[in-house]
């Protein structure tokens, strides 16, 4: 085999095989490995319901520069097996130029995957390792990829002996002795540059979505957690509560996601940072605490990992469709923030600054992240500390008639901690007094709907409300994961367009900021968004919100799949050439 | 409640300013009373306390005491106050609520709160009916009492919360009876200062929707025996008694919760650290 393998920048590979067969191990393997010597990375684990023995499989793309989204293709698909192997259909589309590594013994290549008419190599993956006590099939597979994406053997043997290393010499010597098979076969082709070019000199961090946004709640002052477990949020918790544990907070387990919420508000009543993460189920249960939340104005974090809805939906797949339950979820009229991360490396800074705008504006804040971006591991560079911390304006010694919601400038109205001598007062969903008396007159209940949309609008959100990038006539409008990709696909139409394209990818879902936007599109005449849902759900909020240009076009699928840079890439070609 | 004054505290130093909606004749005014002789006898300072609750005529009691309070959503006050005590161990919490709130929609609530063992005081004023919402009945209503949204009777078996409190492992139970404010405050106390998760069904009659109700104040008695700290015991005589027998029935012995927060700070390495390769 000598042709190139993987182009531009990025190199993609898919490890598929069976439940267990230890695909998930060999990709992460890999991606601490080419991270070794410099390159940036993610990994998509994929898997079916079935905890044993369903599919599973590891789709990689490794690259020079930071790799925030998939690719159009993969280069390589190495099969341990082929059980299960159409439930992958979807995930990994391969062409002519894709290479297919297949294990003669695990049967003929598929006809789905044979008609890509992508080249087919054989490789002896069960044989080989059976030649080695105690070797398996995964590890010669690894071997095999690690070659041909250039990742030099010394660097993949000391990734994988530090993952074994804990399982005994035997072990180690059996994992090396069947990643030495697998490299060894795909020597010839390693064709792929040498890893000398690479940076190694700055070290750099490996770490999912899920694990940054605990990060990102523990650098804003977290240290209550309460939680029931939900694909694909898991993570956040179980990251979460050794941590919080050592920082002298704790995590509950709740009995579902009532109590979760409502855990949350007590513990952010008695004046501890608090917060909680689910998907799109757990939301909607949430939503009635999120009320209460509003209305006894207790600052909370919903972190909303989401999914493929409605209902149960697609558990283990990405989907932006939580946008309307987030934003109009909740019964009366209920001023809240939504926001939303956009990467792996922006769930640290997105869910910190939800932290900082809860424990500021006493107000519940949800944090849309998804499955992709949460479940996704990926190599980037260190993510440094910022300096939004929660900080509460507190009541202290308030002496007779205390107010606890009363009437300022701002709306946001100082809050005793319990213990606080002669500031008791009884938080309440009811409507309110400024005494905190329940009241069902008009007087009161405008003047608290008021002063609690009040201390959301105006707010200074300073810069963080958007990211926005590059300039042009034309802007593309999208949030959360998808922006990575429209990113990449903007990036490949400047080398050969000359037409420049916006990017303006929003944090700050709501509360809406017009204002804002008519600064940024300014001198933009047309306008694409594009959103990864059956329904428009931002495209509907913007009409109703914002002053946008005459001309604005739409992309909007539904999950389970991303979307690729090229779908978007090609979008926009035709967009820029109309 | 003047924090100089050295004098011993009085049950009127914890009432607010705000009047209660209940109607004259309300169990619930006998509990409220109860609840402030507690704390008063236990000397315990109005901002150290928080009282907890969720919907229904009941849950309007924290507003009706001059400590911190929670009015929260229906079904919810559990979650509410667990959440504060585990945030706030330095606190005393009460739970505060009724049968339709803990039994119905917040039923899986008391299960795990009786698990979880967290030292909270959970305090259900049973009166068989939903008041606020003007006279259905409750997961404690006997199956045949009347009502327009059943009419001839729900026929379907009561449930038994001090059975399911002992069985979910609550670590104190007891049944009161508002119409003995002092009783009552006895047993608050006791169930006060018992660790872990203390459950006290009192007896709280509604007299606008089950005037038959009057008719408890003749029906109740002391329970004939000493409390138990054997659960399966207590939960047999709690099975097979008429339903008026007052007293504290069970004291258990088990670890209360203690995940708390607030312990020292032992992040002594940089969680940045763990992600870099």
């Amino acid at each position: 085999m000598s042709d190139q393998v993987g182009n531009r920048d990025s190199i993609s590979i898919a490890l598929i095989g069976k439940g267990g067969s230890g695909v998930l191990t060999a990709g992460e393997m890999l991606l601490t490995a080419a991270a070794g010597i410099g390159r940036y990375g993610m990994m998509i684990p994929v898997v079916g319901p079935q905890i044993r023995g369903g599919e599973s499989a590891a789709l990689l793309r490794l690259g020079k520069s930071p790799v925030n989204c998939l690719d159009d293709y993969y280069d390589v698909l190495l099969a341990i097996d082929w059980q299960h192997a159409e439930r992958f259909l979807e995930d990994i589309p391969l062409d002519a130029n894709s290479l297919v590594v297949t294990d003669p013994s695990a049967g003929a290549v598929p006809d789905f995957i044979a008609a890509t008419g992508a080249r087919v190599h054989e490789l002896e993956m069960k044989a080989l390792a059976e030649s080695v006590t105690g070797g398996r099939p995964n590890m010669v597979a690894l071997g095999y990829a690690a070659g041909i994406a250039g990742v030099p053997e010394a660097a993949l043997l000391q990734a994988t002996e530090k993952k074994i290393e804990g399982k005994g010499r035997d072990a180690v010597n059996a994992s090396n002795e069947c990643v030495r098979l697998g490299y060894g076969q795909a020597a010839s082709g390693a064709a792929n540059d040498a890893a000398a070019t690479d940076d190694t000199s700055n070290r750099r961090w490996l770490l999912s979505g899920n694990h940054a946004a605990g990060l990102g709640a523990l650098r804003g002052g977290i240290r209550f957690a309460a939680a029931y477990p939900i694909t694909p949020a898991t993570e956040i918790l179980e990251w979460l509560a050794p941590r919080l544990h050592d920082a002298g907070g704790t995590l509950v387990q709740a009995e579902d996601e009532l109590a979760s919420i409502n855990m949350a508000i007590g513990a952010s009543y008695g004046g501890i940072p608090s917060l909680t993460a689910t998907s799109g189920p757990g939301l909607s249960l949430m939503i009635e605490g999120l009320g209460l939340a509003v209305g006894a104005e207790i600052p909370v974090v919903v972190i909303n990992v989401m999914r493929g809805g409605p209902s149960t939906g697609i558990p283990t797949k990405p989907e932006q469709s939580d946008f309307n339950a987030a934003v109009y979820g909740l019964h009366g009229d209920a001023p809240h923030i939504v926001v939303a991360a956009n990467s792996v490396t922006d769930s640290v800074y997105t869910t910190q600054w939800a932290v900082h705008l809860a424990e500021a504006m006493q107000v519940p804040v949800i944090v849309l992240s998804d499955q992709f971006i949460g479940q996704a591991s990926a190599v980037v560079d260190p993510i440094p500390a910022i300096n939004f911390l929660a900080k509460r304006k507190l009541a202290r010694n308030a002496g007779k008639n205390f107010e606890r919601y009363a009437l300022t400038a701002d709306g946001i109205s100082p809050m005793p901690l319990p213990g606080t001598p002669g500031c008791q007062y009884t938080a309440d969903g009811l409507e309110h007094s400024t005494t905190a008396n329940p009241s069902g007159l008009a007087k009161d209940h405008v003047a608290q709907l008021d002063k609690r949309a009040r201390k959301i609008d105006g707010f200074d959100y300073g810069q963080h409300w958007a990211d926005i990038e590059g300039d042009g006539e034309l802007a593309v409008l999208t949030w959360g994961s998808t922006t990575s990709t429209v990113r990449e696909a903007i990036g490949r139409l400047s080398v050969d367009l000359a037409t420049k394209i916006k990017l303006i990818s929003l944090r700050l879902l709501l509360p809406a900021q017009p204002q804002r936007m008519a600064d940024t599109l300014r001198g933009v005449e047309r306008v694409m968004v594009i959103e990864q849902n059956h329904s428009g759900q931002l495209y509907r909020f913007l009409r109703a919100w914002y002053d946008l240009p005459a001309d604005v076009q739409t992309m909007f699928r539904p999950g389970p799949s991303v979307f690729r840079p090229a779908q978007i890439s090609d979008a926009l070609r035709n967009w820029c050439q109309q | 409640m003047s924090t100089e004054t050295p004098r011993k505290p009085r049950a009127s130093d914890y009432k607010s300013d705000t009047k209660p909606v209940w109607c004259p004749g309300c169990g619930d005014f006998h509990v409220l009373l109860s609840l402030r002789k507690a704390v008063a006898q236990m000397g315990l300072r109005p901002e150290e306390i928080a009282v907890i609750s969720g919907i229904g005529c009941s849950s309007r009691i924290p507003a009706y005491m001059n400590c911190y309070g929670f009015h929260g959503i229906h079904g919810r006050a559990l979650p509410l106050a667990t959440g504060v005590k585990v945030a706030r161990p330095d606190l005393t919490v009460i739970c505060a609520g009724g049968d339709g709130d803990g039994f119905s929609i917040g039923g899986n609530h008391l299960l795990h709160a009786c698990r979880r063992n967290v030292d909270i005081t959970y305090v259900v004023m049973d009166n068989e009916v939903y008041g606020m919402t003007k006279g259905q009945p409750s997961p404690t209503t006997a199956p045949d009492w009347d009502s327009k949204i059943a009419p001839g009777g729900t026929g379907i078996s009561p449930f038994y919360p001090l059975v399911i409190a002992l069985a979910s492992g609550a670590n104190f139970v007891a049944r009161a009876f508002s119409g003995d404010p002092k009783g009552t405050a006895k047993i608050l106390v006791d169930a006060i200062t018992h660790p872990g998760f203390s459950f006290v069904q009192i007896l709280s009659p509604c007299v606008t929707f089950r005037p038959d109700q009057r008719e408890w104040k003749n029906q109740v008695h002391p329970a004939p025996v000493k409390p138990t700290s054997d659960a399966s015991q207590a939960a047999r005589r709690v099975m097979t008694d008429d339903g008026f027998n007052i007293g504290v029935l069970y004291k258990g012995s088990r670890e209360p919760y203690q995940q708390y927060v607030g312990q020292e700070n032992r992040l002594d390495r940089d969680i940045d650290k763990e992600f870099l390769l």
